[in-house]
This record gives C-alpha cells, structure tokens and sequence, in this order.
C-alpha cells in the first residue's frame, strides 16, 4: 500500500501521461526514439508540476462503454445535422425557437461538462447556462415542438448512459 | 500517385459534402434572426463539414503522400472538443448581456424583458454570477431586435 | 475527381468566409462579433488544407493547429471579458 502511494506521489496519472504522450507523438507526426523519449519526459513531468492545480480524477466505471457512447453521438450528430440544414434553409419567420430548463439528475462535475458539450454538439439545441444549484440546465432549442418529448428524448438517450457510465 | 476511382470518388465526395455542410452552418450564422439561433449554425454545421474536409484530407495523404499524416486528426478532435466549450461560452456571454431573442422564442429566461420599466430584482442579490436572473443594471446594453 | 471538386470547395468555403466576415462586421451585438470570428477561424482551417491538398504538400499544417488553438483561446478569453469585466482574475 505504501509502495502504491509512493508511485501515485511520483506519477500522479498514469491515463494523463500516456494522452501526453499520444499528443506528443501526434503533434510531431513522427515515431523516432528521440521523440518517444521527449514525449514520455513531458507525460511525466506536466502532471507531477501541475499536480496542485487539479480537481478530483473522474471516476470510470466502465470506461470502454464511452465507445459505443461516441458512435452513437456521432451518428446523431450526422442525422441530426440533416435535419437543421433543412431549418437554416426554411424561411426563418417558420421557425419556432424555445429555452429549455432541463432538470439534471447527473452530480459530478465532469459528467455534467460531457452531458452539456452533448447537448451542444447535437444539433437543434445548445446548453446555455447552468443553475447556481446545478439542477437545471438552460438550453436554447433552434425549432421545437413537443419540449417534453425533447427532455425525454435527453434524457433516455444520454444522461442515463453518462450516468450509469461516470457515476 | 495513383489513386484508386473509388477512393477517389470518395475522397472528392467528403470534400464537397464537408465544403456544402459548412456552407450552409455560415448561411445559418448570416440569415438567422437572432443571436442564440445564430449560434446553432457555426457550432455544429461547420465543425462537421470541417471535420469531412479533414478526413478527406487525412485520406488524400495517407494514399496519395508521403506517408500517414495524422495532424488532422489532431485537429478534428480538438475542433470537436471545443466547438461545445465555445458556443456554450458565447451562450452565456450573450445571456448575461441580456442580448434579446427574438419575439416568438417560447419560455425566454428573463420574464422582465417582456415588461421593459420592471425595476432590478434584488431578491437574491448572492447568485449574481450565473445565468440571466442577476446583476441588476446589466440590462441597459440590450438592444431589442426581435425578428 | 479530386482535381475537379477542390476549386468548387474552396470556392463554397471562401463563400462562408464572407458570409462570416458580413456577420463580424454587421454585429449587431458583441457577442454576435465574436461568434463571426469563432467561425471564422473554424473556416480559415478547412481553407488551408484544402490548400495543402492543392499544393500537394502537409507542411502547412501547422499553421491550421495554430489557427484552431487560437481561435479557441481567443473566443475563450472574449467571452470571459464580457461576463468578468476581466480576462486573467
């Protein structure tokens, strides 16, 4: 148990470091020792020096399921993204425009920045604003009909995914 | 360079859809009556046709050059994950500004916009961070132009 | 094919430059400036890779990174200006 404590002491997130180093090796598009070297220095040495300046580690229950999880937004997004062509090109007096007040049951902090960044990148609606209780979160609808329909349609779709998975 | 018809095909197919799909997010950005439908063109259309025109690009040099480039993915998942960030940013900017909706958004989050004179709400004077329903004063700035 | 299409989508996404650039320039409101630059800069990226494809060459890639994070950044730190008043607390 010491040992253990002694390693995160010195290599606060391992996950964080190998995302570095992944960028890393991204960013310079080439996979020479020297830059696998470089990398690694800089996956160890960003989180151990910004140790201090971060929240709690998002817990992941079941960290594969995000992957079905993203192609499921993506799909969306394509679908969706048909859709509010069809809306921009309509003539805009048609339109009907709401604000939404979704009621969140999600908690962490984390889940709720994945459940916001969803509901922006989803066409149709954009997160606007979030309570000082973080209970109710404000969207703005481009064409809105049924709104329960719409909270519904979030809810079952990715708020209960995100919290079975993050939570 | 020689590139098989059918990824050809699809590589110039991915570059024009990407080309129509922002195309038609920045017509939404020019044409929409106000601000927070404005907001919904540039946010989704264009980070998607972005994204098709950069995998056709990753395609295009992982055939035709030299070598896998693999910058643009790198540039699709950072444009995916902040084009969220920015609109809702942008969102809150504007909501805490006051700028107005137009005349028939349902439900707008500030009930006194309806009713100009109402005096500044001093209720609950410790929440003047989030959201509409603070910082008494803020609403001189607005400009009304609803649809 | 490809030859034939790159003209017609840089010629699309020069369209919504200007498209953007109207909406910077026509405001109404700040915050509508800052969403015609945001976007602006999204386009400029898609501008410079379909001129690498064009010229053949990935060198100026980077330049696209560096417009992607500085879009971000910028309309970050803008945002941040209108609501605090301030950018760096």
């Amino acid at each position: 148990m010491a040992a253990h404590r002694q390693l995160r002491h010195w290599w606060p997130r391992p996950q964080f470091s190998l995302f570095l180093l992944v960028l890393w090796l991204l960013l310079m598009n080439t996979l020479s020792l020297a830059q696998l070297v470089i990398g690694a220095f800089l996956g160890w040495s960003i989180p151990y020096l910004t140790q201090p300046f971060w929240p709690e580690n998002p817990r992941l229950h079941q960290a594969w399921r995000l992957v079905p999880y993203f192609a499921h937004l993506l799909w969306d997004i394509l679908k969706s993204n048909v859709t509010v062509a069809r809306l921009i090109l309509l003539p805009p007096g048609r339109l009907r425009p709401a604000f939404i007040r979704y009621p969140v049951i999600l908690t962490d902090e984390f889940a709720l920045a994945m459940l916001a960044s969803t509901i922006s990148l989803t066409p149709g609606t954009v997160s606007a604003g979030l309570s000082p209780d973080q209970k109710t979160l404000l969207i703005h609808a481009l064409h809105v009909v049924d709104e329960e329909a719409l909270i519904r349609h979030i809810h079952t779709r990715y708020e209960q995914p995100l919290k079975e998975i993050l939570e | 360079m020689n590139i098989p018809l059918w990824l050809d095909a699809l590589i110039a197919a991915l570059l024009l859809i990407g080309a129509i799909v922002a195309t038609l997010g920045s017509v939404g950005l020019a044409r929409m009556p106000d601000f927070y439908m404005r907001l919904h063109g540039p946010t989704k259309a264009c980070t998607l046709g972005v994204g098709c025109t950069m995998l056709g690009s990753l395609l295009y040099f992982s055939v035709a050059g030299q070598g896998i480039s693999v910058q643009e993915v790198l540039i699709t998942v950072f444009l995916f994950v902040t084009a969220p960030v920015s609109a809702h940013v942008m969102a809150r900017a504007a909501l805490h500004r006051r700028v107005a909706c137009s005349a028939n958004t349902r439900h707008p989050p500030w009930p006194e916009m309806d009713h100009p004179p109402a005096p500044p709400s001093l209720a609950n004077p410790g929440e003047a961070r989030q959201g509409p329903s603070s910082i008494p004063g803020e609403g001189s700035d607005t400009r009304t132009r609803g649809s | 094919m490809i030859a034939a299409v790159l003209p017609l989508a840089l010629l699309l996404f020069s369209v919504s430059l200007l498209l953007n650039l109207y909406r910077l320039l026509r405001g109404p409101d700040l915050t509508d400036r800052i969403l015609g630059l945001d976007t602006l800069s999204i386009n400029a990226i898609a501008v410079i890779v379909l001129a690498g494809i064009y010229m053949d060459t990935t060198i100026i890639f980077e330049a696209a990174l560096l417009i992607a994070l500085m879009g971000f950044v910028g309309t970050v730190a803008m945002t941040k200006y209108l609501v605090r008043g301030d950018v760096i607390e």
